[in-house]
């Protein structure tokens, strides 16, 4: 009986992943994991997605990168990493040794680039899954990302699909004008699953100056600010699709990402918090688990999808 | 590295925009080091969101001092709080200026515009500690900009001011005033906080004296601890220039590895 015990099954699984919770990490917004170390249990998370790899080091873009605005950041880093030996020569054999799922973000500057990492990572050990992020500029194609159309996406997916040993995460961009017909692509060229939303192309302005706030002009918008347009798309695809959704966009506290779950999501990426409280992530899964007790829920999966719409 | 969410105002006093502040924050106190950093968080909801970077203005065992100058909406509701709030920091973070006993001897020039004077107290008193030769150069637009004088003189530090309209001290800019005090004594080295073009001006005089100099970098910060990337600055690296993370590798830096922007 769910109130007789106050031991809730925090356990989701993805079907091609299980994991003791359903929280975790979003790429960008947790380094490579080793950073949050001296904060919290990186084991006491459902796992973490490292920040996005290219297969070569890249220096990102020319400050300034972050803009503040209300509940929300603006972010234009521009995708700066070690690139692939460097993760797998330096922090991959630590995150090895951890019992929580580790997630790598694939990213590329063309399909080509995006097949390389993942044949290069396919012959690394430790990884549970790769996340396509599908909103990398692609240079072959003025700049425009996969994540634009239904064509380019079902084509990178069905291609990396074919060439991984991995399941394949394909992490959904927003701007788009139907996040469903994106999410159906991803879907029908083998997805594994689902994650959204990448965060919001933004922009603010120096009224003084009259110039844009960031160096890049835009910039991706996440925190609060975002949430509820998130959790309306991740409701929307989950509705649409068979493979496992991961819900993200704005999570802070327990009870927002309970919402995501309920939308439909079955697990949840915690993104721009881990920069306000570096210990955000555990605090969350601390308080979904409150929640399901003071709720009778047993097992947070019964709340996966228990939206009710009538 | 701590996170201390029950940190407590002890007691906050200013002059004009600028606010000094005394938090017991133990844990934090014994372990900070000059030019170190605490992130803070202002308010209780979304807005603002992230916490704010601010220097260790001094530290010992029951806490620190933070000394700015309100200049956005995060500093301006740390302005506002009372003695007994409660706070919300982490830190000490990063990597501050050089302190060591091989200094014994040595002399020390420490140059400060403005809010950037708030790390140059705590590492006077530690390069004093240990019979470094220690001159302050403090500058400001106007007096009003150079509040600190009698802390430093109090302390029995050095100090030389410089204000921009020659209402005290030195008239003109800080920068003139160590060029004027290069002439006549070389020190052993130089540490400098404040405005991108003071430092960039003092790495050139230091370069051209041939006296080694270390500069504390500013950014907005996202996280402090190395995981947003979002506060870089061009640095030379072994692998080449690149944009470094100030909050992980800095804030301060060695003046030969810093390239400052045009």
């Amino acid at each position: 009986m769910a109130g007789m015990t106050n031991k809730v099954d925090l356990s989701v699984d993805l079907g091609f992943l299980k994991l003791c919770n359903p929280v975790l990490a979003a790429s960008g917004t947790f380094g490579y994991g080793l950073e949050f170390e001296p904060y919290l249990d990186l084991e006491k998370l459902g796992g973490f997605v490292v920040k996005g790899l290219y297969f070569k080091p890249r220096d990102g873009n020319p400050p300034p990168r972050l803009v503040e605005t209300a509940s929300g950041l603006i972010n234009a880093i521009g995708l700066q990493g070690v690139g692939i030996e460097a993760f797998a020569e330096k922090v991959l054999p630590k995150l090895r040794r951890l019992r929580t799922a580790v997630i790598v973000n694939v990213c590329g500057e063309d399909d080509d680039e995006y097949a390389a990492v993942v044949e290069y990572l396919d012959g690394q050990e430790g990884i549970a899954a790769y996340e396509l992020n599908i909103s990398c500029p692609n240079v072959k194609a003025e700049g425009l990302c996969p994540a634009l159309s239904p064509r380019t996406t079902f084509d990178l997916v069905k291609r990396l699909k074919a060439a991984s040993r991995r399941p394949l995460i394909t992490k959904l961009s927003p701007n788009v004008t139907s996040i469903v017909e994106i999410a159906k692509a991803a879907e029908e060229a083998g997805s594994d699953a689902i994650a959204l939303v990448n965060t919001f192309l933004a922009m603010a302005i120096d009224l003084e100056t009259r110039r844009p706030k960031l160096r890049n002009v835009f910039g991706g918008l996440s925190g609060p600010a975002i949430k509820p347009i998130a959790l309306r798309m991740v409701y929307q695809v989950a509705s649409r699709v068979r493979v496992p959704v991961i819900g993200m966009g704005g999570i802070m506290t327990g009870a927002d990402a309970l919402e995501f779950l309920v939308a439909g999501a079955a697990a949840v990426e915690v993104g721009t918090a881990n920069f306000v409280d570096p210990d955000a992530a555990v605090r969350i899964v601390a308080e979904i688990e409150s929640w399901c007790e003071a709720h009778g829920v047993a097992a947070v999966r019964e709340v996966v999808g228990a939206i009710k719409v009538s | 590295m701590t996170i201390d969410r029950n940190a407590r105002l002890r007691d906050i006093r200013n002059w004009g925009d600028y606010f000094h502040l005394t938090i017991d924050t133990p844990d934090v106190g014994r372990e900070a080091r000059p030019g170190q950093f605490v992130m803070v968080k202002v308010g209780d909801g979304p807005i603002p969101l992230l916490r704010r970077p601010l220097s260790i203005h001094d530290a010992g065992k029951d806490g620190i001092e933070l000394f700015f100058k309100v200049s956005g909406q995060g500093t301006e509701i740390l302005s506002r709080k009372k003695p007994g709030d409660s706070l919300d920091l982490i830190g000490p973070l990063g990597k501050g200026f050089t302190v060591s006993d091989a200094m014994k001897g040595k002399r020390a020039h420490l140059v400060g515009g403005g809010r950037g004077i708030a790390p140059l107290f705590f590492l006077a008193r530690e390069l004093g500690a240990r019979g470094v030769r220690t001159a302050v150069f403090y500058g400001g637009r106007r007096l009003a900009d150079i509040p600190l004088r009698d802390k430093f003189d109090k302390a029995g530090i050095e100090l030389l001011c410089s204000t921009d309209d020659g209402s005290f001290g030195f008239a003109g800019l800080v920068t003139e005033l160590v060029g004027r005090e290069l002439a006549k004594t070389k020190p052993d080295i130089i540490h400098a906080c404040g405005p991108d073009a003071m430092m960039k001006a003092l790495a050139a005089l230091a370069a051209k004296h041939g006296v080694p100099a270390e500069f504390s970098l500013e950014s907005i910060m996202g996280c402090g601890i190395g995981a947003c990337w979002g506060c870089v600055h061009r640095i030379r690296n072994e692998s080449g220039d690149g944009w470094t993370k100030i909050c992980e590798e800095g804030p301060v830096f060695p003046g030969e590895r810093i390239l400052w922007p045009e």
